[in-house]
């Protein structure tokens, strides 16, 4: 069981996502510096984590989504890796493509660092099978450009398809149809704003963080 | 030559920082102004000299990186 988490400059949760991966799932976790041109091998989860890479400079993850590693995990995702954007992650990977939609300023301008209520939409996926019956979770997130956006055709395509896998109870940001977390047609590449690095042990409020890993790797 | 690019959120996609404008230069007396929309000018040259294979340029340009076409749309001026 292998994960690599890839830094970028302005990355802020790197470290959290490593300890979190290992206490969660007791995977092993190389971190992955983003000018790297190849990634390690035989990996089960690819993660590209939260903060503020190259400064939002641009677009929020718009150059992070021209790193020279991103082509290889575009690659990876390809093949089949299962590869998860959290918080600015999520926004590299509607950048390069990977994900439907875009992230927006959040609808009341605020940035929003906050536990919230999520639903577990979809648990037929490969990043939420151990939430079981379980259809809650509470996560943190932490975001001021966390509001989900799709033209209204995208929205009706990605519900209809199962790609929404967690909505927000009570919407912090203004995104389309509360939607917190969505995923590929293929279901092996997943974006989320709540954080599930900062929900892995009771200490922090919440473990339904440490499910979401945990799946990733029991299906692994 | 010399290449403008004006990035605009699209119609129809909230723009929430040109509302929040809006809201200040009410609040400054100006209650005539409505419509506010904040967008953003990159501006650079051009080795080309060809006015319409720079514009072709600049465009692919924004697609691929300059604007994010779900949600932006741009304007090209070549001079």
């Amino acid at each position: 069981m292998k994960a690599a988490v890839v830094v970028f400059p302005g990355s802020n949760c790197d470290r959290d996502c490593k300890v979190a991966i290992e206490r969660s799932a007791g995977a092993r976790v190389e971190m992955v510096w983003h000018q790297e041109t190849a990634l390690p091998d035989d990996l089960d989860l690819i993660v590209l984590p939260g903060g503020f890479s190259y400064g939002d400079y641009l677009r929020c993850g718009a150059m992070a989504a021209q790193s020279p590693v991103m082509r290889e995990v575009v690659k990876a995702a390809e093949d089949g890796v299962a590869v998860v954007g959290i918080c600015n992650g999520f926004q590299v990977l509607t950048e390069v493509g990977l994900l439907p939609g875009a992230l927006l300023r959040n609808a009341k301008l605020k940035y929003v660092c906050k536990p919230v209520a999520l639903d577990v939409v979809n648990s037929q996926t490969r990043f939420t099978a151990s939430f079981g019956e379980q259809r809650s979770a509470v996560m943190t997130v932490g975001n001021g450009e966390g509001n989900y956006f799709a033209d209204e055709a995208t929205l009706d395509r990605i519900e209809g398809e199962g790609q929404v896998v967690f909505r927000y109870q009570d919407n912090p940001n203004g995104s389309a149809r509360d939607i917190a977390g969505v995923m590929n047609a293929k279901g092996n590449v997943l974006g989320l704003m709540p954080h599930p690095d900062r929900a892995f042990d009771p200490d922090l409020g919440s473990e339904d963080g440490a499910l979401l890993f945990r799946s990733i790797f029991a299906s692994a | 030559m010399k290449a403008k690019v004006q990035v605009f959120l699209k119609p129809g996609v909230l723009d929430v920082q040109g509302k929040a404008v809006e809201a200040a230069l009410h609040g400054l007396g100006w209650a005539d102004v409505s419509g506010v929309r904040v967008g953003r000018t990159i501006e650079f040259d051009l080795t080309e000299t060809d006015a319409a294979k720079a514009e072709a340029e600049v465009k692919a340009m924004c697609d691929e990186l300059l604007a994010n076409t779900v949600i932006e749309s741009y304007r090209v001026e070549i001079a």
